[in-house]
C-alpha cells in the first residue's frame, strides 16, 4: 500500500497532445476514480502510472520513490483490464499464482495465497478451470484475484465492470467496494460510468481532453461543480443550463427577452452567463410562486419517480424531476419552480461563479 | 466403433440435396468430386502399383494398371516351369497350352493336362500369353538389404526433426519481436525477412556452398539444416498470429513481474500453438522433400538422405526404375502418414492463421 504523486504529467502520441499537465495526489489506502467522457485520456493516463506508457513528461512517485523511468513489472503494481486478461490456456489456479511464481515465492506461500485469495472472491470451486470455462462475473473475480494476491503497492482498474450485464454490475460493484474496505488498499479506478464513480470513490478526478477539470469528494463534484463540464458530467440525467444576460433587478434573462429568471442568492455577476440546476432541483409549482413555465413534450414514468422534459418559452430545453407518479401530460404547459438554493452559476469561460 | 465409422461412411456417400431425391445438381457434383480423387489419387496409386511390379512389366507397351506377370506352370518331363499360353488351335478352338520353346516365329507348345500328347507347333501370333496379377515385393525387399536405406532414412529423420525444432525456434523468436515490441526499423526489418522469399535457392546455392564450405560444415548433416532454419514464410506466418493475441495479455503477463523471456515461453508460444503446429507440418514436408541443397553440400554415402539416396538407383545411363519407384514409396510414407495424422490441425491451423 502507497501513496501516488504525479506532477506535470504529459503524455503525446506523435502530434496528438493525450495528457496535458497533470498534477494529482492520491493518499495511502484511498479509492480514487478517473471519470470523463471516452477519449478524455483517463485509460491513458491509468496505463502511464501502470508503467505501459512511458511519459513524456513529468515524474511519477510512488511512495515517495520516483518510479518515471521504470518498467511495470518493478513498479510492484497490478491492474485488473477490461478484458479481464486471463491468460486463457492456464487454469484459475495457475492464472493466479502466475505473478507469484515470477516473484519466486516459495510453493507453499504461493499455494496459501491463492487459496485465501479464491476464497475471498468464492473461486475455491472453479480452481481447476480454464478461464473459457467461467462466466462473466467469474472471470471478473479470477482477474480480481490475481490482482488481490499480489499484494500490491496500488490496485488499477481499467473500466473493470463494463463488460458485464446491469444486474451483475451492480453486484460486483457492491464487492469492489466491501474490498476496499477489507483490505484498505490504494485503489485507483477508471470508468466512464458515473455511477460506479459516485459509488465507488473517495475522491472522483474529472478529467476531460487531457486535463484535470476538477478533484474531490462525490458530493463535493454533485454539490459544487468547478465549471460547467463537471456540472453537465455528474449527475443523472444532467443538469439544466439557461444561457442569458443577467439584466436589470439582478435576474438572467434571455437573449429573446423572454424569460425571466433568479441568479442564487449572494452571486454578483454581469455580462453572460450560464445558469445551471439539476433536474431533481426543479419542482411543479402553483402559477403564483412559478419562476417560468415549461411547456411538456415527453413524461417518463418511473414508477418511484417522474422525469418531465420540455422547454422553456424561449427554446430552451430543461428537465425536472417529480416524485409523483403522474404529474403532468404531454402538450401541457406547467409553472415550475427552481430551488434557490440549488442554483449553479457560470461566467463566459465556463467558470462557476460562488456567492 | 468400426462399424459406426463404416455407416457413416456411408451414409456420407449418399447424401443428396434433398433427401432421397438425386437431382442433376448432385450428379454433378459426384462427378466432379469423382474427378477430383481421381486427379488426386491416380498417380499415387500408379506410383504404388507400378513400384510392383517386375521390371519387364514396368517397360511394357501399352502400360498395364495391374502389376501383371507371366503366369507358369510345371509340366512333368520339363524342369523349368513353362510359360502359359492361350492358344488359337487351326481347327478354330481356343486352349490352354504351356510353351516348351520358341524358335522364330514358331513356338512349340505341349498341353499341360496331358504331356505325354506330342508338342504342336503354333505360329506365334496363334498365342496370347496367360497373365496373372502377381507383387515383385522384391523390389522392396532387395533395395533394404543392399541399399542403405536404414542409415539415409535415419539421416533424414535427423535433419527433418533437428531442423524442425530450430525453425520453429528461431521463427517464434523472430516473429515474437516483430509482433510483440514496438522499435525503430521494425517494419523494414519486416519487409526484408518477406524479401527474402523473392530470391529463388538457385541464386544463393553457391553464396551460401561457399559459406558451408568456409565453415568446414561439407558432408555434415548440419549443412543441410543450418542454412534453411530461418524461414521467411514460417516468421510471417506466425508474426501474423501473435499479431491476433489481445495486447492486454502481454501487458498483463508484465504487471504478473514476468520477464520477456517468459512472457514469450509461456504466453505467448502456448497460444501460438495452432500456427505453430502449421509450420512445423510445413517445415516437415520441406526438409523430407529437399534435394537440390543436398545434393549441393551432401557427396559422401555416409550422410545421403532419402531424397539424394534414391539418386543413385538413377544413373548415367540406365536407371533401375523397380527399385526407384519401390524406394520413392517408402520415402512418401512417412509424410503421408505425418498428414493423415495432422490433417485436423493442419486444416484448423491454416483457418486459423488465415493462410491459403
Amino acid at each position: 500500500m502507497a501513496g501516488l504523486v504525479l506532477t506535470g504529467i504529459g503524455k503525446s502520441f506523435g502530434p496528438v497532445e493525450v495528457l496535458r499537465g497533470i498534477d494529482l495526489d492520491v493518499a495511502d489506502g484511498e479509492f480514487v476514480v478517473f471519470v470523463g467522457p471516452s477519449g478524455c485520456g483517463k485509460s491513458t493516463l491509468l496505463r502511464v502510472i501502470a508503467g505501459l506508457e512511458e511519459v513524456t513528461s513529468g515524474t511519477i512517485r510512488i511512495d515517495g520513490q520516483d518510479v518515471t523511468t521504470e518498467r511495470a513489472a518493478e513498479r510492484g503494481l497490478a491492474m485488473v483490464f477490461q478484458s479481464y486478461a486471463l491468460y486463457p490456456h492456464m487454469s484459475v489456479y495457475r492464472n493466479i499464482a502466475f505473478a507469484l511464481e515470477n516473484m519466486r515465492l516459495p510453493r507453499e506461500e504461493i499455494e496459501a495465497r491463492v487459496r485465501r485469495a479464491a476464497t475471498m472472491l468464492r473461486l475455491t470451486e472453479y480452481l481447476d478451470r480454464k478461464p473459457g470455462a467461467l462466466s462473466g462475473g467469474q472471470r471478473q473475480r479470477v482477474a480480481i484475484g490475481r490482482a488481490v494476491v499480489r499484494d500490491p503497492k496500488i490496485f488499477l482498474f481499467d473500466e473493470p465492470l463494463s463488460n458485464l450485464d446491469a444486474e451483475l454490475r451492480v453486484a460486483t460493484r457492491k464487492e469492489l467496494a466491501s474490498l476496499h474496505a477489507e483490505i484498505g488498499g490504494t485503489m485507483i479506478y477508471v470508468t466512464h460510468d458515473q455511477v460506479e464513480a459516485m459509488t465507488l470513490a473517495n475522491r472522483i478526478v474529472v478529467l476531460n481532453k487531457g486535463r484535470i477539470e476538477q478533484v474531490g469528494t462525490p458530493l463535493e463534484l454533485y454539490n459544487r461543480p468547478a465549471n460547467l463540464f463537471v456540472a453537465g458530467f455528474i449527475g443523472s440525467p444532467r443538469m439544466n443550463f439557461i444561457r442569458g444576460q443577467v439584466g436589470a433587478g439582478g435576474k438572467l434573462v434571455t437573449p429573446d427577452g423572454k424569460v425571466s429568471l433568479p441568479l442564487p442568492p449572494g452571486t454578483v455577476a454581469t455580462g453572460e452567463v450560464t445558469l445551471g440546476i439539476r433536474p431533481e432541483h426543479v419542482a411543479p409549482c402553483s402559477a403564483a410562486e412559478a419562476d417560468a413555465r415549461i411547456a411538456v413534450e415527453l413524461v417518463e414514468q418511473l414508477g418511484s419517480e417522474s422525469y418531465l422534459y420540455g422547454t422553456l418559452a424561449d427554446g430552451t430545453a430543461l428537465t425536472l424531476r417529480s416524485p409523483l407518479e403522474d404529474p403532468a401530460r404531454r402538450g401541457e404547459d406547467v409553472p415550475v419552480r427552481f430551488d434557490p438554493a440549488r442554483l449553479h452559476l457560470f461566467d463566459a469561460a465556463g467558470l462557476a461563479i460562488r456567492p | 466403433m468400426n462399424r459406426i465409422a463404416m455407416s457413416r461412411a456411408a451414409s456420407l456417400l449418399r447424401q443428396t440435396r434433398r433427401p432421397g431425391r438425386l437431382g442433376w445438381t448432385d450428379i454433378l457434383s459426384y462427378a466432379y468430386l469423382a474427378l477430383g480423387v481421381v486427379l488426386m489419387f491416380g498417380p499415387v496409386l500408379w506410383l504404388v502399383l507400378s513400384s510392383l511390379k517386375t521390371p519387364a512389366a514396368l517397360l511394357e507397351f501399352p502400360p498395364s494398371f495391374l502389376p501383371l506377370t507371366q503366369k507358369t506352370i510345371s509340366v512333368p518331363g520339363h524342369t523349368q516351369p513353362l510359360e502359359l499360353h492361350r492358344v488359337r488351335l487351326p481347327d478354330g478352338s481356343v486352349k490352354e497350352l504351356a510353351q516348351i520353346r520358341r524358335i522364330g516365329i514358331q513356338a512349340t507348345m505341349i498341353d499341360p493336362a496331358n504331356p505325354a500328347a506330342p508338342a504342336i507347333r503354333v505360329p506365334i501370333e496363334a498365342r496370347e500369353p496367360v497373365r496373372e496379377v502377381a507383387f515383385a515385393w522384391s523390389n522392396y525387399t532387395e533395395p533394404l538389404k543392399q541399399f542403405a536405406f536404414g542409415r539415409y532414412f535415419a539421416n533424414s529423420l535427423f535433419v527433418t526433426l533437428v531442423a524442425t525444432i530450430i525453425t520453429l525456434l528461431i521463427n517464434s523468436m523472430a516473429a515474437y519481436a516483430l509482433a510483440i515490441y514496438e522499435f525503430r526499423g521494425k517494419n523494414a526489418a519486416l519487409l526484408m525477412v518477406i524479401g527474402t522469399l523473392m530470391i529463388p535457392i538457385t541464386i544463393v546455392l553457391v553464396p551460401v556452398f561457399l559459406v558451408v564450405t568456409e565453415l568446414g560444415l561439407n558432408n555434415s548433416l548440419w549443412a543441410v539444416i543450418l542454412p534453411g532454419a530461418a524461414t521467411p514464410t514460417g516468421v510471417f506466418l506466425l508474426r501474423q498470429y501473435m499479431l491476433t493475441l489481445p495486447r492486454d495479455l502481454i501487458e498483463a503477463a508484465r504487471m504478473d513481474k514476468a520477464s520477456e523471456w517468459q512472457i514469450y515461453s509461456r504466453i505467448v508460444m502456448p497460444l501460438t500453438l495452432p500456427a505453430l503446429a502449421v509450420l512445423a507440418i510445413f517445415s516437415i514436408m520441406w526438409r523430407w522433400n529437399e534435394f537440390l541443397w543436398p545434393l549441393a553440400v551432401l557427396t559422401k554415402s555416409e550422410v545421403y538422405t532419402l531424397q539424394i539416396g534414391l539418386n543413385a538407383f538413377q544413373g548415367e545411363l540406365q536407371t533401375q526404375w523397380h527399385y526407384l519407384l519401390a524406394m520413392t514409396v517408402m520415402t512418401l510414407a512417412p509424410v503421408a502418414l505425418v498428414f493423415v495424422f495432422l490433417q485436423r490441425f493442419i486444416t484448423t491451423g491454416i483457418a486459423n492463421t488465415g493462410m491459403k
